[in-house]
């Protein structure tokens, strides 16, 4: 219960458990893995394979390029439903997302 | 003790006796289904399969794909629910004995569906390929295919034997008619009906089909009773000149309160509940609230309305008085409530904490927690008592 507490509020606030060049610990991992199969998954699917959203799959991410997919999860894309996530989410954590993304996304282990 | 009492309580038990006896499948006593329900434990594949009187878990009824984003809606008899998976499962779920009776793989990517007024036909809403497609609710064959071209949102019985439902990527309303031929649905369809229609809902009478709209301000409001007046937009002031926050999660549109001529619905991208005046379709004011509503749910006396948050506010429930129009009470059961459900007559509601692996009974008058029952990542809850209401 207190660990999940922890948890929201780490994700709330970016830059606390990454600095600006280096990849998130295996803790923030644990917890980046959480946010994107349980948030990003209301509208791509907990497996990831779509719905409002468009499919994250490997196979649908693995020729696009790291920059965009950078600023499509930090920013949104204006006229349609993808929200900008800056507030909850530092760049070398969206690099981390989107890398493992492309590689095929590890499951949720709670 | 006199004969005439020991009578009665000789009876019962020989009664007693005789109905486990002729029990056919082993499940125990014979029962209704009125009071049992589910709860979709989204990452599991799973259901917990639920008996509201006695707030106890009967079991888990495992076997579902994946339930990401998955709904129910109840056979006429309630014995079985329908439960419709991100992965395009359609699942036909046996409430007296926990167990699937049918299940069928209708589609690549799907978003809910509905029951036809007569209790025949499934209808499911799918984004691959986009379409509405009809089954028989007893076999679970194909009736009818209704391609969209575009992903379907908002799918719900009317009455006349009709589903409606709307296209996100086209900005349209569809009336399917089935009280026809069902297997060539007789189809009404109305354009530019507003940007990104995201859910819809029907009114308790069946009679209004409302959207939500996304991609601009206000709803598209059809009065199914009169299809050539068209669709109308309402609210169109709504947020005007406002930022809109960013959608951390799609708000629903399920069930709304009524008090005398007032609905309530989530103001997307606004912290607020809006009050719409059903008999103008005119805002008829706001309720701030602790972040952007998911579901604003009615009790079923309309009295109170419960709402949960999207991210990051979602560990919150408020409860809003519906005369005085005031948020009453606020509670934080834990991190992701997604979705709340009422005892049939509203004494209890249910909650699913999604990261606190658990189900909350809350008593609806005293706020006080009646149970907790465990689940794993619990989302959707829904109650057999659904099967006699439109638009759920």
């Amino acid at each position: 219960m207190i660990s999940k507490a922890v948890c929201l509020v780490a994700l709330m606030v970016p830059f606390c458990a990454a600095s600006a060049d280096m990849a998130p610990g295996p803790e923030r991992q644990r917890e980046l893995i959480h946010f994107v199969r349980q948030e990003c998954g209301f509208c791509h699917g907990l497996r990831l394979t779509g719905g409002l959203g468009s499919p994250l799959t490997a196979q649908a991410m693995r020729d696009k390029p790291m920059d965009t997919l950078v600023a499509v999860i930090l920013h949104g894309i204006p006229g349609t439903a993808m929200p900008g996530w800056q507030p909850f989410l530092a760049e070398p954590e969206v690099v981390w997302i989107v890398k493992s993304l492309q590689e095929g996304f590890p499951n949720d282990v709670k | 003790m006199t004969s005439n009492k020991l009578l009665p309580a000789l009876a019962l038990a020989i009664l007693s006796f005789t109905t486990l006896a002729a029990d056919p499948v082993g499940n125990g006593p014979l029962r209704g289904t009125g009071d049992l329900g589910i709860a979709v434990e989204r990452a599991k594949g799973s259901l917990q399969w639920l008996d509201t009187t006695k707030m106890t878990s009967l079991g888990r009824i495992e076997g579902l794909g994946d339930l990401s984003h998955a709904s129910a809606v109840f056979s006429r008899d309630e014995r079985y629910a329908y439960v419709f998976g991100r992965d395009g499962g359609l699942t036909k779920v046996d409430l007296l004995t926990g167990t699937i009776a049918r299940r069928v793989m209708q589609s690549g990517n799907s978003i809910g569906g509905a029951i036809s007024q007569d209790g025949r036909f499934i209808a499911a809403a799918n984004y691959t390929p986009g379409g509405v497609k009809i089954f028989d609710s007893d076999s679970l064959d194909l009736v009818a295919d209704i391609p969209t071209g575009s992903k379907v949102i908002g799918l719900e019985d009317i009455p006349g034997n009709r589903f409606g439902f709307s296209l996100w990527d086209k900005d349209e309303i569809w009336i399917a008619d089935l009280s026809g031929d069902p297997k060539n649905p007789r189809l009404t369809k109305f354009t530019n009906i507003g940007h990104q229609p995201y859910d819809a809902l029907v009114s308790p009478d069946g009679r209004w089909y409302v959207a939500g709209l996304y991609g601009e301000d206000g709803i598209a409001v059809l009065d199914t009773w009169n299809l050539e007046a068209g669709v109308k937009r309402a609210l169109p002031d709504y947020g005007r000149g406002e930022e809109k926050l960013p959608v951390y999660k799609m708000p629903h549109l399920e069930t709304w309160a009524m008090v005398g001529n007032l609905a309530f619905i989530p103001g997307v991208g606004h912290h607020e509940v809006v009050i719409v005046d059903t008999a103008t379709w005119t805002q008829a004011g706001v309720i701030p609230v602790a972040g952007q509503p998911v579901f604003v749910m009615a009790q079923p006396d309309g009295r109170r309305l419960w709402v949960n948050f999207a991210f990051p506010n979602y560990d919150t429930v408020q409860v809003i008085d519906v005369p005085s129009q005031r948020v009453v009470h606020t509670m934080k059961p834990g991190v992701a409530v997604l979705h709340m459900e009422f005892a049939p007559r509203g004494e209890a509601v249910w909650l699913s904490v999604r990261d606190g692996n658990r189900l909350e009974v809350y008593d609806t008058a005293s706020f006080r927690k009646l149970a907790e029952l465990p689940a794993d990542a619990p989302s959707g809850i829904f109650f057999t008592a659904r099967a006699h209401r439109f638009g759920l």
